[in-house]
């Protein structure tokens, strides 16, 4: 047995698939709030303009903030969906099958990066309509790399979380107390910049600033960090997570 | 290698509470073996050690000729398993359980498609092929379970307390199915706290009781342990006269009288009844009822641990399975 089984990851993969396409209203209710953080959000905010770098619609800068949003939530409930097989006994089904552990995160990962990314992508045509300006094709061919990274750093999370949790009933306290703070410390609704000197140093604790930054830098040309530098750090703490994911996983009781 | 399954010496512990205590066993290839225990026995247990979900404490054990924990994959890979709680994925469909299950067990497309046609005509299921799982009642979805766990044509098969919580018709069905199966060659491992089960349907059984096997044998030898049957008559007076009477019958091998009920140990029960009348009319005395009492698994257990099994589960629908037939 190969500790890479690529039959298995695809098997993982197309199971997150369909499950993902027959639950319509888990689609409609994963796009619905980064859609209504962006309609109103873009709209209620653009005449004020909190000093969002000059010459940038809040529209332009909001946009990839609020798909780095959807990502950071999409994937951390994908790693976390561990938890949901563990509840409804589908686990022991995979956990006593023939295939490597790493086999298994790989084809959860890979399953949850794929709807992440999706999701990233359909909140996008609501933002062209709303007026974001897409610098080109390279730009966009570069955010979906970086939305595969931004989705596997936090399916790393996830996975993490979900390997030291017995039930759902953490869920709230991962809710409130991670995605959340993540979320408002990333600058994906204003520039780090303005908060105050000590709570900006979480933010640049927080992956996802810097994954929001190089999307804004490849969508629409408004990074506040060289890309190469966000890049650099965000595939950093993308294998870390995962790395960590995978262990947690691997050593977690199956019963 | 002889055997399916061999252990020796297995131990499990949980925070120092022992729930497998020393058990050595060995199973037959191509037998249908079983493990009858009252809940908390220590069966399941045992079941997750031995299909690598759980590493045992102490002891070893081999399945198929493979190491439990040294060689995880290679027990995975020739073993099934029907698990206790549903383990199926309510969103997608029949077939394409089965077909995810198919390829982590590395099966090429053509014969996974065929053995899906193949696995569900046996379990009659070919019709609901296409319906999502979470419209399956728990006798079909059980029956679902069943046939992905052959699906991959595993050497041994385990089953979880594989009828629990059905109705009896299914449970018959499940049993059929059971035994089709072993006509494949396929060796299987049951868990159950239902004595018929383990009577019906396991070529042998054994006996567990706070984590260690009490006895391990053929349900026939097992049962004949306990010896003869048990006739019970209800008698309104004259108990005296009915000893004398009684004893006076070669075939009556000991008279037990008490609160008005004699128990008499006597071989082919059935048969005597009418002679036991009879006699008793003789002698002028009056039963009010007459029943009569064959071995089970049940006096078997009650021997071995001095329990009975229903004082431990005091289930609604195990202690009607448990009533005389």
């Amino acid at each position: 047995m190969r500790v890479f089984d690529p039959y298995a990851i695809y098997s993982l993969w197309l199971r997150e698939m369909i499950r993902f396409f027959r639950l319509k209203s888990r689609v409609v209710g994963s796009i619905a709030p980064p859609f209504f953080f962006l309609t109103f959000l873009g709209t209620g905010f653009s005449g004020m303009a909190a000093r969002v770098p000059a010459g940038v619609d809040y529209i332009n800068y909001l946009a990839p903030g609020i798909i780095g949003m959807t990502l950071l939530f999409s994937s951390t409930f994908a790693g976390m969906s561990v938890l949901w097989d563990r509840e409804f006994g589908f686990l022991r089904e995979i956990m006593v099958a023939p295939v490597t552990r790493l086999s298994i995160v790989l084809g959860r990962t890979a399953g949850g990066v794929t709807q992440a990314v999706l999701q990233g992508i359909i909140i996008l045509i609501p933002g062209i309509a709303m007026g974001v300006r897409i610098k080109g094709l390279t730009g966009l061919i570069l955010s979906v790399a970086l939305m595969v990274l931004i989705s596997a750093t936090f399916i790393g999370v996830g996975l993490a979380f979900a390997s030291r949790m017995k039930d759902m009933s953490g869920f709230g306290m991962i809710m409130n107390f991670m995605i959340f703070p993540v979320f408002l410390l990333s600058g994906a609704l204003f520039p780090v910049q303005n908060l105050p000197e000590p709570v900006r140093i979480l933010s640049y604790i927080d992956p996802l600033t810097y994954g929001v930054d190089a999307l804004r830098g490849c969508l629409v040309g408004a990074n506040s960090f060289p890309i190469v530098m966000d890049t650099i750090l965000l595939t950093g703490c993308c294998a870390a997570t995962m790395a960590i994911g995978a262990y947690m996983f691997e050593t977690s009781d199956i019963d | 290698m002889e055997h399916a399954i061999e252990t020796r010496g297995l131990v499990k512990r949980f925070d120092g509470l022992v729930a497998v205590d020393d058990v050595n066993l060995s199973v037959r290839r191509g037998e249908i073996f079983g493990l009858l225990g009252p809940n908390g026995a220590g069966k399941s247990t045992i079941i997750k050690m031995l299909t690598t979900m759980l590493r045992p404490t102490e002891g070893e054990a081999y399945v198929w000729g493979h190491h439990i924990v040294r060689e995880r994959d290679a027990v995975r890979s020739c073993i099934g398993v029907v698990f206790q709680d549903p383990s199926v994925d309510g969103k997608l469909t029949a077939r394409e359980n089965l077909d995810f299950h198919g390829r982590m067990y590395g099966m090429p497309g053509a014969e996974r498609k065929r053995r899906i046609e193949e696995v569900l005509e046996l379990v009659e299921l070919s019709d609901k092929a296409d319906v999502l799982l979470e419209e399956f009642s728990g006798g079909m979805r059980r029956r679902l379970e069943i046939a992905r766990g052959l699906m991959h044509r595993p050497h041994v098969l385990f089953l979880d307390e594989p009828t629990l919580g059905l109705d009896t018709q299914t449970r018959r069905y499940i049993w059929d199915y059971i035994r089709d199966l072993n006509e494949e060659d396929v060796t299987v491992v049951i868990t159950t706290h239902y004595m018929e089960e383990a009577d019906n349907l396991c070529n042998r059984v054994a006996i567990i009781d706070h984590g260690r096997i009490v006895a391990l044998d053929t349900p026939t030898s097992l049962k004949s342990m306990i010896g003869t049957d048990t006739l019970t008559l209800e008698v309104r007076d004259g108990l005296e006269r009915l000893r004398d009477v009684l004893l006076g019958l070669e075939w009556v091998r000991s008279f037990d009288a008490s609160n008005g009920y004699v128990r008499l140990s006597v071989d082919s029960a059935q048969s005597r009844i009418p002679e036991v009348v009879l006699a008793a009319c003789r002698a002028g005395v009056r039963i009010k009822s007459v029943s009569v009492h064959e071995p089970t698994l049940e006096d078997v257990f009650l021997r071995y641990t001095g329990r009975s099994m229903r004082d431990e589960t005091g289930k609604g629908d195990l202690v009607r399975a448990l009533m005389r037939r």
